[in-house]
C-alpha cells in the first residue's frame, strides 16, 4: 500500500464521523522504484491532503517532505522536490501492517500490500 | 479532410465509437481544456461509399489532419487502415480518371525517387489470384512512381482495393456493391497486440477475465493515456487494467473478494504478476473494498480520469456487498465478532443486485471522475425479437456518448456504455439520481431482479409448439452483430 492510497482512504464504520486520516502501524516497509511521470504527479498533487501525507511519510520512515504544502508551481520549478514527492507518494510500500481508525481504534489489516477495508457485520 | 477508413469486419457496433473516442483523444475537436462538455457535440462526419451498406467495412470519415488520422488508426484495434484516397470508381477506367484528376501537389511528394513504396492489392467479397493481383498493379502504370519498390518496410504503402457483392447474403441487402479504391495508407491497427496479450498466455486468469481485444477497446473508449489515473472497482484479475496500463495510464483497482486481489493462486500467480508478465507498471493500489460502502476519504472528489469496468450481472459471476443477507433484512441483529477471531474473520456478504450495483457505480463515478472524465462499463440486455433494450441507466452528471452491443447468445447481449461526466457532483444531483434510479428500477428492470437474468440465460429453450420452430427458420441468419 502506497501513501497515495493511504491519502484517499478513510474509516467508514457506521457512526464514525472522523475517520480520516487513518493511523498506520508499520510492520514491514519496502521501497520499489517507479518511473517518474511528470503529468501524473502534476494532476494528482492538488488532490493530496498534505498534512496527512507528510505525517504518514514520517511514520513510514521518510522525513524529507516539508510540513507545509508547497505551491503547485514548485513541481515544475524544483526538481528535487518533485523527486521527493514522487518517492514518498509512489515508491514507499507498506507490505505488512495495519491502518487504524482514528475514532474507534479498529484495525484494517494490510497484508501483501493490500489493505482490507471490508467492514464486519456490526460496523455496517 | 475526408479519408477512407476500412475496418476489420467484426464487432460492428464498436467500430465507429472507437474512432470517435480516439479522434477526441488526439484533439480532433479542439483543445480539451476549454471544451464545454455539455453543449459541444463531439462527433465526426461519416459517409458511405456508393453501393455500400452501413455494415460494410468501408466508410469515409472527415478528420482535421493527417496527424490525427495516423494517431487514431495506429492506436485503434478495429481500423484495418485509414487511407488518403487518390481515386475511386465502379470500374478501372473510372478509377484511372479519378486518380489522374487528383491534384499533383498531393501525389508527387509520395512518388519521388528518394522514397521507397509498395502496392498492395486487396479484394473484399471475392478472391483474387496472385496473377490477377499483378495484372492490377501493372494496370496502374499511369501513375508516375519514381521511387524504388520495397516490399518489407516501404516509406509509403499504397492500396488498391476492390469490393464486390458477395454471392451469399441470405436475401439481405448486400454488404458491398462493386467499387474500386486506390489510396495511400496513413495508418492502421497493430493487431499483434492481441496475440501478445491473449488470455491463453496470461499467468493469472479468472472465469470472467476480459479478453484482450475487448479490454483494448474499453481502454480506447476510456481514452487511457500517460499521466491519467484509471480505476476499476471490480478489478478481479486485472484484465481491464492491463490494457489501460499498456496505453500508459496509471491504474488502481478494488474487489470485494480478497482471495482474488491479495492471494491470487500463489506468489507468482496473482494480479501483480499479470502486469509484470508484460513489463507494465503494477497498479498504484489494489484494495479489498465494497463498492456499496466505499472507503474513500469524505469530500474526496474528481480524482480519476476514467473508470472502466465489467460489473457482475449475476450470470457468470454474482455481485456481493457488505452485511449478511439476514442482517440486512433485519432477521438477525448485528453481531460482534469476538476479538480473538477478528483478524481472520471473513465478513458475510449479501447478494448485490445489478441495478443497485450500477446505481452505486454511477454515484461513485459522478463523485470521483474529473470533469470530462469517462465511465466505460458493460450492461447486459435480453434480446427479444432482435430489438435491443434501448433504455440504459442514466445519471444527471453524465452524457451517454456511445452504446455498442455484443451479442453473446440468442437470449442476451452485453452493451458497452460510454458516459462522459458533464456536471459537477452536488447533493441535489445525487438525490435526483436516486429518484431516477428508483424509476428505472420500476419501469425497466424487473426481469433483472432476483436472479431473473441468470434464469433467462440458462433456462432450456422453449419447446412449446411448431410456431417457434417456424419463427427460427424465417428469421434471417444475418451475421451482422454476431461478428
Amino acid at each position: 500500500m502506497r501513501l497515495l492510497t493511504h491519502n484517499i482512504l478513510s474509516s467508514n464504520i457506521k457512526g464514525v464521523t472522523n475517520g480520516f486520516p487513518l493511523g498506520i502501524e508499520v510492520e514491514k516497509v519496502v521501497e520499489k522504484q517507479v518511473e517518474i511521470n511528470h503529468d501524473f504527479l502534476r494532476n494528482i498533487f492538488p488532490k493530496i491532503d498534505w498534512k496527512a501525507f507528510s505525517d504518514a511519510s514520517k511514520i513510514m520512515g521518510y522525513v524529507e517532505l516539508p510540513e507545509e504544502s508547497p505551491e503547485p508551481s514548485v513541481l515544475d520549478s524544483d526538481l528535487d522536490f518533485l523527486r521527493k514527492f514522487h518517492h514518498a507518494l509512489l515508491e514507499l510500500h507498506l507490505e505488512e501492517g495495519a491502518l487504524v481508525c482514528p475514532q474507534t481504534g479498529r484495525k484494517f489489516p494490510v497484508n501483501k500490500g493490500i489493505p482490507n477495508m471490508l467492514l464486519h457485520e456490526d460496523e455496517v | 479532410m475526408w479519408y477512407l477508413c476500412v475496418f476489420y469486419h467484426r464487432l460492428l457496433d464498436y467500430r465507429k465509437p472507437e474512432v470517435e473516442s480516439l479522434a477526441d483523444l488526439f484533439g480532433a475537436f479542439g483543445d480539451k481544456q476549454s471544451a464545454d462538455f455539455r453543449t459541444q457535440n463531439r462527433v465526426l462526419e461519416w459517409r458511405l461509399p456508393k453501393h455500400h451498406h452501413p455494415d460494410s467495412p468501408f466508410h469515409f470519415v472527415n478528420l482535421p489532419s493527417e496527424d490525427v488520422a495516423r494517431n487514431v488508426a495506429n492506436r485503434s484495434i478495429l481500423v484495418k487502415g485509414i487511407y488518403e484516397l487518390w481515386g475511386e470508381g465502379s470500374s478501372y477506367e473510372e478509377l484511372e480518371e479519378a486518380v489522374k484528376v487528383y491534384p499533383d501537389e498531393r501525389k508527387l511528394p509520395y512518388l519521388a525517387s528518394e522514397r521507397t513504396f509498395k502496392i498492395t492489392v486487396d479484394s473484399f467479397g471475392k478472391v483474387m489470384s496472385l496473377q490477377e493481383q499483378n495484372e492490377r498493379i501493372r494496370g496502374l502504370s499511369y501513375i508516375p512512381f519514381k521511387g524504388r519498390v520495397n516490399l518489407k518496410g516501404p516509406d509509403h504503402n499504397f492500396w488498391l482495393m476492390e469490393t464486390d457483392d458477395s454471392a451469399t447474403n441470405n436475401g439481405l441487402p448486400p454488404v458491398m456493391g462493386r467499387r474500386i479504391f486506390f489510396g495511400r495508407e496513413v495508418g492502421g491497427a497493430d493487431r499483434k497486440l492481441i496475440p501478445t496479450y491473449q488470455l491463453k498466455s496470461r499467468t493469472y486468469l479468472g472465469p470472467t477475465a476480459m479478453d484482450a481485444e475487448m479490454a483494448f477497446l474499453m481502454a480506447n473508449q476510456a481514452q487511457a493515456a500517460p499521466g491519467k489515473l484509471v480505476y476499476d472497482p471490480f478489478v478481479g484479475t486485472g484484465s481491464i487494467l492491463v490494457s489501460a496500463a499498456h496505453f500508459g495510464a496509471m491504474t488502481m483497482g478494488a474487489d470485494i473478494d480478497i482471495r482474488v486481489v491479495r492471494d491470487g493462486r500463489g506468489p507468482d500467480c496473482n494480479v501483480w504478476s499479470n502486469f509484470k508478465q508484460y513489463g507494465l507498471p503494477i497498479p498504484i493500489a489494489l484494495l479489498r473494498a465494497d463498492n456499496n460502502l466505499p472507503p474513500w476519504r469524505p469530500g474526496l472528489k474528481e480524482v480519476f480520469d476514467a473508470i472502466i469496468c465489467d460489473p457482475p450481472y449475476g450470470v457468470r459471476a454474482g455481485g456481493r456487498k457488505s452485511g449478511g443477507r439476514k442482517l440486512l433484512k433485519g432477521v438477525v441483529g448485528p453481531y460482534t465478532v469476538p476479538d480473538d477471531k477478528r483478524a481472520d474473520h471473513i465478513p458475510s456478504t449479501a447478494s448485490y443486485s445489478l441495478v443497485e450495483c450500477v446505481h452505486d457505480l454511477l454515484d461513485l463515478a459522478a463523485k470521483m471522475l474529473v470533469m470530462g472524465g469517462r465511465l466505460v462499463f458493460f450492461y447486459p440486455v435480453l434480446r427479444e425479437d432482435d430489438s435491443v433494450e434501448d433504455h440504459f441507466p442514466e445519471h444527471p452528471c453524465f452524457k451517454l456518448v456511445a452504446t455498442s452491443e455484443q451479442i453473446l447468445s440468442s437470449r442476451y447481449s452485453r452493451v458497452l456504455l460510454t458516459m462522459v461526466k458533464t456536471s459537477v457532483y452536488t447533493e441535489e444531483l445525487a438525490l435526483a439520481a436516486t429518484i431516477k434510479h428508483l424509476e428505472f428500477k420500476e419501469n425497466h428492470v424487473k426481469w433483472l431482479e432476483d436472479g431473473n437474468l441468470h434464469s433467462s440465460v440458462f433456462s432450456p429453450a422453449d419447446v412449446e409448439s411448431g410456431d417457434s420452430k417456424v419463427n427460427k427458420e424465417s428469421k434471417p441468419k444475418y451475421r451482422g452483430k454476431y461478428v
